[in-house]
């Protein structure tokens, strides 16, 4: 279990990146989108994988999971939830201001039809 | 358990949730509360100063749970210095916010506040996590403040300021989850203990983790090369947006200095970061030669001074970090006031703007043109002004330092260059003027404005004649700095940590 959500870390991250690097808003929106669920994952699994244990110490259970992570990556996703709303509403602005979706907002290259 | 740790959070918590619920209250009233919560932050961070002044940190467990399974809220020397710093220039970025700026748009004044509230609140924090729930809080409102106005180019600026810190964000997570994941503790007293114990198999990856919070924290700095988004953001916002943001890349340096002494004893980042200081100085002064307009130059120059705060503290000495503390004020308020006048100058040129071309001759321009004098030497470090006397400190600092030619190479170079590119600045500006006299129709300069920059230079003045008290205070700080033990023993009590 550990190495296929390494793995699916691993794997959301890089998509994250690359789509991060492109030109467009809306890719980019989508990259970092695709970061904060790796991020999410990763923190939770920093509390040790364990399944179907109690979050906290009883007499009955075998053991426990750490609490904390959830904790904490609960906050995450409120944040990265609010934030990526922001990002949306920001990318849409600079798309009816800037007249495209281009993160510079430039134009588009002209077409050049006179050559071919 | 004081509560005056936690009184500076609260105030610009609740001034800012006020404001918000009374938005449609007359825009005066809100004014008067919002400069009203801004003095009483001013008086809470006074008072917070004298209480730690003899060398006592002041831990708050929120909700009583003992630290290091509670958050807390530590306020030792280093923190009463910031939250004094940033209270004095919140002070005069919201008066002159108050001048017709925050007609702009709706929620200034809340933003505003919520912006302290993050600022207070990461100077105060000592839990890792809640270190990066601060910094969400004032990237939040920063990010509202900035796009405060609107406007093509600041739409622009402000996507690539909020995307890039939000990867900022996703890498402190990654780095606070390596942290958890490895020493099981968020809290940075307990983090100290625990990295000092450290078993060697897993040093590495804790070093991976302490360098991947430096490079967050380096973007929040805007250090080279994480600096490319700081000119485009900083030239383009609002005037008093500006003007406070001069505090939020010393928030970056703020965490680079908590954590390099506190958590790692100096030895993990401390190579890294005299370079890249010297690289982010030469850049940024470089930039501030070649600008054409006169608020991307400010921009440059605030890039140089932290390139020059992150200088002192990268020499890793007390007298090092002393210099740079008494730099820390001085640089944000000579920045802060170049900001609000290079708005009043744009403000009387039309279609140029600030844009450094021969332009007409402005309203009121002897009084424009001695501000604009007194502010570049400000910013260049020549004396009579508080700059000389912090690159001075900097300089003595770095005398006995192995890097000393180095440092004293750029630092005095650095200088010149600041020099000649205001000095380009200010003739373009007052002396190759097209007409004689200014047009008729050309709006002078409101006096109000003018006093609020005088004010901003007044405090280097203040800073210049007790330079002797407040260089003792910043020497106590550093040496506080220098022996976390204090700061770990009064969070973790006097057992130090011992895990059961």
């Amino acid at each position: 279990m550990e190495a296929l959500l390494a793995l699916m870390i691993g794997l959301l991250t890089a998509a994250g990146v690359y789509l991060l690097l492109r030109a467009r808003t809306f890719p980019v929106v989508l990259g970092l989108s695709l970061l904060s669920y790796a991020v999410n994952l990763f923190l939770f699994a920093m509390g040790r994988l364990q399944i179907g244990r109690p979050p906290i110490v009883t007499a009955t259970a075998a053991g426990y999971t750490d609490p904390l992570p959830q904790a904490l990556v609960l906050t995450a996703i409120v944040i990265g939830f609010a934030m990526t709303a922001f990002v949306i509403m920001l990318a849409l602005k600079a798309r009816a201001e800037l007249g495209n979706d281009h993160v510079d907002g430039l134009h588009e290259p002209e077409v050049r039809d006179t050559d071919s | 358990m004081s509560h005056l740790v936690i009184a500076p959070l609260l105030l610009p918590l609740l001034a800012g949730i006020l404001l918000l619920l009374l938005r449609g209250m007359d825009l005066r009233w809100r004014r008067g509360l919002a400069l009203a919560a801004v003095l009483g932050q001013l008086a809470l961070a006074l008072l917070l100063t004298r209480a730690v002044a003899d060398g006592d940190i002041l831990v708050y467990a929120l909700g009583n749970w003992p630290a290091p399974f509670g958050i807390c809220l530590v306020a030792d020397r280093l923190a009463a210095w910031l939250l004094v710093t940033t209270a004095l220039l919140a002070l005069f970025a919201l008066a002159y916010g108050s001048l017709g700026t925050d007609r702009a748009g709706r929620h200034f004044h809340v933003l505003f506040q919520l912006e302290l509230f993050g600022l207070n609140g990461a100077f105060l924090t000592g839990d890792l996590f809640n270190l990066f729930v601060f910094f969400e809080v004032l990237l939040i409102a920063s990010y509202g403040l900035l796009l405060h106005g609107g406007g093509r180019l600041r739409t622009r600026a402000a996507l690539h300021y909020v995307v890039i810190n939000l990867a900022g964000s996703a890498l402190f997570l990654i780095a606070a989850g390596l942290f958890y994941g490895l020493l099981g503790t968020l809290n940075l007293a307990d983090l100290a203990v625990q990295v000092a114990a450290v078993s060697p198999d897993r040093l590495p990856l804790v070093r991976a983790a302490g360098l991947l919070l430096f490079g967050v924290f380096a973007l929040k700095a805007a250090l080279v090369p994480l600096s490319l988004w700081l000119p485009g953001a900083y030239a383009n916002t609002s005037a008093p947006v500006a003007a406070l943001f001069a505090i939020m890349t010393k928030v970056g340096a703020y965490a680079i200095l908590r954590l390099s002494t506190l958590v790692f004893g100096g030895a993990l980042i401390i190579d890294w970061l005299l370079p890249l200081a010297l690289l982010t100085l030469a850049v940024g002064m470089i930039g501030a030669t070649g600008s054409d307009r006169l608020r991307a130059q400010v921009a440059y120059l605030v890039l140089a001074s932290v390139g020059t705060l992150l200088t002192a503290f990268g020499l890793g000495s007390a007298a090092g970090i002393a210099a740079g503390l008494y730099y820390l004020p001085h640089s944000t308020f000579a920045a802060a006031a170049l900001f609000l006048l290079a708005d009043q100058i744009a403000g009387q040129r039309g279609d140029l703007a600030d844009r450094l071309e021969p332009g007409p001759v402005l309203g009121r321009h002897w009084v424009l043109g001695v501000l604009f004098f007194l502010c570049a030497i400000a910013m260049a470090g020549l004396p009579p002004l508080s700059g000389f006397i912090g690159k001075f400190l900097i300089l003595r600092a770095a005398l006995d330092r192995p890097s000393a030619p180095w440092v004293l190479g750029v630092v005095l170079v650095g200088g010149l260059l600041a020099l000649m590119a205001l000095a380009r600045s200010g003739s373009r500006l007052f002396y190759k003027t097209i007409d004689s006299a200014p047009a008729a129709d050309t709006p002078t300069p409101p006096g109000a404005a003018l006093g609020l920059v005088a004010g901003l230079l007044a405090l280097g003045v203040a800073m210049t004649l007790w330079a002797g008290p407040l260089n003792d205070y910043t020497d106590a700080i550093a040496r506080q700095l220098l022996h976390p033990a204090g700061y770990v023993q009064a969070v973790l009590g006097p057992r130090g940590g011992a895990r059961p």
